[in-house]
């Protein structure tokens, strides 16, 4: 056998004066013990000049001096500290995020400067004004207010200004465009006023209202990092890396995106390919059940061509690296989900609906305090002024927290939950579900397989047939083996390519295989009978022959959700592109009534967009390459982690483990999530509105309109919090 | 109210300092892990760099 290198340089940079870098994701770190032990350990290398630890993100940065270390030097290292590492590359979108994110938190730092100093100037204002201030002072401490929040508001305001300003070229309002609005007339409204020796400058108000709203604002954005860099290692520790021939019988062990098409690369039995392309050598069987649904093996031979995600079975390929063009039932997929995205109703998120009913509104009072003020014999100077103090007192200070904070606690305690989230509306989407359809395949069931008559099997032979399962890289021999928690392999087993492996205990020789290969074909058909669906793996020891039956199991808690839904009032339904029998059976097994087997990616759509029709607001839980369409097409979307890269990338949300619990999780997360919102948003307009009359009447100080602000501000953040905790009290489901 | 005019640059010329404290700590990467920074401050044997 060819022993293949492992060629990591894709994932060094130069970053100059003779130095190189490198990002490792690491598993299993979360004390400061690991992080000491992990540093220590990597800067023991001579040449080694910088080993970080970041256990936010769970990576740790290298960098190294000189060609002469080799980046897999520090995964084996790692290895012995009992740390499994991977090269990582930070996509693109994050390191974009992380930027932004550093840009939002200036931003604050410049407004929360502002604002205590502006604060600090305004106090001795609003007291000395019914005390003995000379009206010179006051208009020096204006004018010094101004200097600090001119400036601050033109730095720190940038975010809403530009989201305000795109929302505008496109003819439409979000929540932004009041807020910049109320911005801005305030502060022109303060300067003229100052310029005028008048009584009242609103600085104070603007530059607080900017800094609240930046609260909120890098509140999101880093739970949203956070969730995308616990991603982004997740993808990095499942390893993509194929092996390619870079000679005519030498083979390295590259990462994905290293690899082009026209490449040849290696596919041994019992490894999953992680490229698109055609069969140029050998024969095998091949499990396409991430990309079809369908479990039955397909036989590959010279033409056959295999996408990304197949599982070989059997016997070594090599295949030629297709280009993108060449792809027919991946260009199929792909059509089909730029159909679905493109008529993917734009949803309207909760926040920007609210801003389309408010802004109007609140601009609309204002105009009519101006008119109505000239109408009653006011100048139109006093009258734009309490103009100006009503869009001031109804600026949404509390309304553009009202969300943000929600989806903050929300989205932490989802993730603790083990649900990532993808997108940032998803939450409203979610809790509006009331009709899921599930995926069967690697979604109800297990990804892996799994023996389900364990337990009918004697204790030492099944140790004995773990370990010779060991030797085989077959997947049902790698379910054995898992069945039999199996640590070590039985020396000197040989497998035979097809049939299984045999070795020898004490002279008596053992074999574990297809039922022919051990003489146990009698038994394999009383069996079969009575279990259609299982593959059946055969042991035999001297003369006793045993049978462990090897299925894709449901998950663990998938009949209890099943309840859980029907408790909830959910409608649920069962769309695979697997046999009818399967489904049929596990349909029964879960007490789902509506099932359809044998479903072809547009067939899914199809239904999708028909209870779609009826009013149904649908939530697609799949894992396939053939569900990546129907994931986009539905209201919302999940996937779980084994999932392959395109439906993760399309699905709303991700859940991690075993368990179906997320989707219960998420559900319930993001019911009462949306409930906190909408009372947020009531509690923000309320409290406004009480102090609204005052606006109108021309009565609003600079301090009222600076309590009701900060008053209304701590009111929705509070009553975020809640959206922790589920309203039962309880924890959430498991 | 002479001593305002010691008093109020001094204020500014504080808070700006801490402004740029700050700013500089976030362009230094003090705020890229802040899990990790809670972890080292009580851990004893801070491993040497380099």
């Amino acid at each position: 056998m060819m022993q293949a290198t492992r060629d990591f340089s894709h994932f060094v940079k130069d970053v100059g004066a003779g130095l190189q870098h490198i990002d490792l994701a690491v598993e299993g770190v979360n004390c400061a013990g690991c992080m000491s032990k992990i540093e220590r350990g990597l800067s023991a290398f001579p040449d080694v000049t910088l080993a970080r630890m970041n256990l936010t993100d769970r990576r740790v940065a290298l960098e190294w001096r000189g060609q002469a270390l080799d980046p897999s030097n520090f995964i084996d290292r790692l290895a012995e500290l009992g740390y499994k590492a991977y090269p990582f590359r930070p996509a693109d979108a994050e390191t974009a995020e992380a930027a932004q994110s550093r840009f939002l938190l200036r931003c604050l730092g410049v407004a929360a400067f502002a604002t205590m100093n502006v604060m600090m100037l305004s106090v001795p204002v609003w007291s000395g004004s019914v005390g003995d201030m000379l009206p010179e002072q006051r208009d020096f401490f204006h004018w010094l207010s101004a200097l600090i929040a001119l400036p601050a508001a033109a730095y720190a305001g940038q975010p809403f200004f530009r989201s305000a300003y795109r929302a505008l070229r496109a003819r439409s309002v979000n929540m932004d465009v009041p807020i910049s609005v109320g911005v801005l007339l305030a502060l022109g409204m303060s300067l003229v006023e100052t310029a005028n020796h008048a009584e009242h400058a609103y600085f104070d108000a603007a530059i607080m209202l900017l800094t609240f709203l930046l609260v909120g604002r890098y509140l999101d954005q880093s739970m949203r990092r956070k969730t995308r860099a616990v991603a982004g290692n997740l993808a990095a520790l499942k390893s993509e890396t194929a092996t390619k021939f870079v000679g005519a019988n030498e083979i390295a062990e590259v990462p994905v995106a290293a690899i082009d098409p026209g490449d040849v690369v290696l596919l041994r039995p019992g490894e999953r390919c992680a490229v698109d392309g055609t069969v140029i050598d050998g024969r095998s069987e091949i499990d396409q059940s991430l990309i079809t649904g369908e479990t039955t093996y397909a036989r590959a031979e010279s033409g056959t061509a295999v996408y990304a995600g197949t599982l070989n079975i059997s016997g070594t390929l090599r295949l030629r690296v297709s280009a993108a063009s060449e792809r027919t039932l991946l260009s199929e997929i792909t059509r089909l989900l730029d159909n679905a995205l493109q008529a993917r109703s734009r949803y309207v998120r909760l926040a920007d609906r609210a801003s389309r009913l408010y802004a109007p509104l609140v601009h609309a009072a204002a105009l009519l305090t101006v008119i109505g003020w000239v109408l009653a014999g006011a100048g139109w100077h006093d009258a734009i002024v309490t103009g100006i103090a009503v869009l001031i007192i109804t600026c949404p200070c509390a309304l553009g927290l009202a969300i943000p904070t929600v989806q903050t606690v929300a989205s932490g305690a989802m993730f603790k939950a083990g649900i990532l989230l993808n997108s940032g509306d998803a939450i409203e989407r979610v809790a509006e579900v009331d009709y899921v359809i599930f995926d069967k395949t690697g979604t109800l069931t297990l990804p892996d397989l799994e023996v389900v008559n364990a337990s009918e099997i004697p204790d030492p032979v099944l140790r004995l047939a773990g370990q010779l399962a060991l030797a085989s890289h077959h997947p049902a021999a790698a379910a054995v083996a898992r069945a039999a928690n199996a640590k070590a392999p039985l020396a000197g087993a040989v497998e035979e390519p097809g049939q299984g492996v045999r070795g020898a205990v004490g002279g008596v020789e053992v074999r574990l295989g297809r039922p022919s290969f051990c003489d146990a074909e009698p038994l394999a058909i009383a069996r079969a009978s009575g279990d259609p669906e299982a593959s059946l793996v055969a042991f035999r020891l001297g003369d006793t022959r045993h049978l462990f039956c090897v299925h894709q199991a449901l998950r663990p808690d998938a009949r209890a959700m099943v309840s859980e839904l029907a408790h909830r009032n959910i409608g649920m339904e069962i769309l695979s592109g697997d046999r009818e029998q399967v489904v049929r059976s596990a349909a029964r097994a879960l007490g789902v009534t509506q099932w359809r087997a044998g479903v072809k990616p547009q067939e899914k759509i199809a239904r999708i967009e028909q209870l779609k029709r009826s009013g149904y607001k649908v939530m697609m839980v799949g894992d396939g390459l053939n569900d990546a369409p129907s994931l986009a097409a539905a209201h919302v979307s999940m996937s779980p982690i084994s999932a392959t890269h395109l439906s993760q990338a399309t699905a709303d949300l991700v859940f991690l483990g075993r368990s179906l619990a997320p989707v219960i999780g998420a559900i319930d997360f993001s019911r009462r999530a949306l409930r906190l919102m909408q009372q947020n948003i009531w509690l923000a307009v309320g409290y406004n509105m009480l102090a609204v009359p005052l606006a109108v009447g021309g009565l609003v100080t600079p301090l009222i309109a600076a309590a009701a602000m900060s008053g209304s501000s701590l009111l929705v953040m509070l009553n975020a919090l809640r959206g922790g905790r589920l309203p039962n009290g309880g924890t959430p489901w498991k | 109210m002479e001593v305002m005019i010691i008093l109020v640059p001094l204020a500014l010329g504080l808070g700006l300092v801490g402004l740029l404290a700050f700013l500089w700590s976030l362009k230094s990467g003090q705020f890229d892990d802040l899990e990790g920074a809670a972890w080292r401050a009580i851990s004893d044997d801070e491993p040497s760099a380099g």
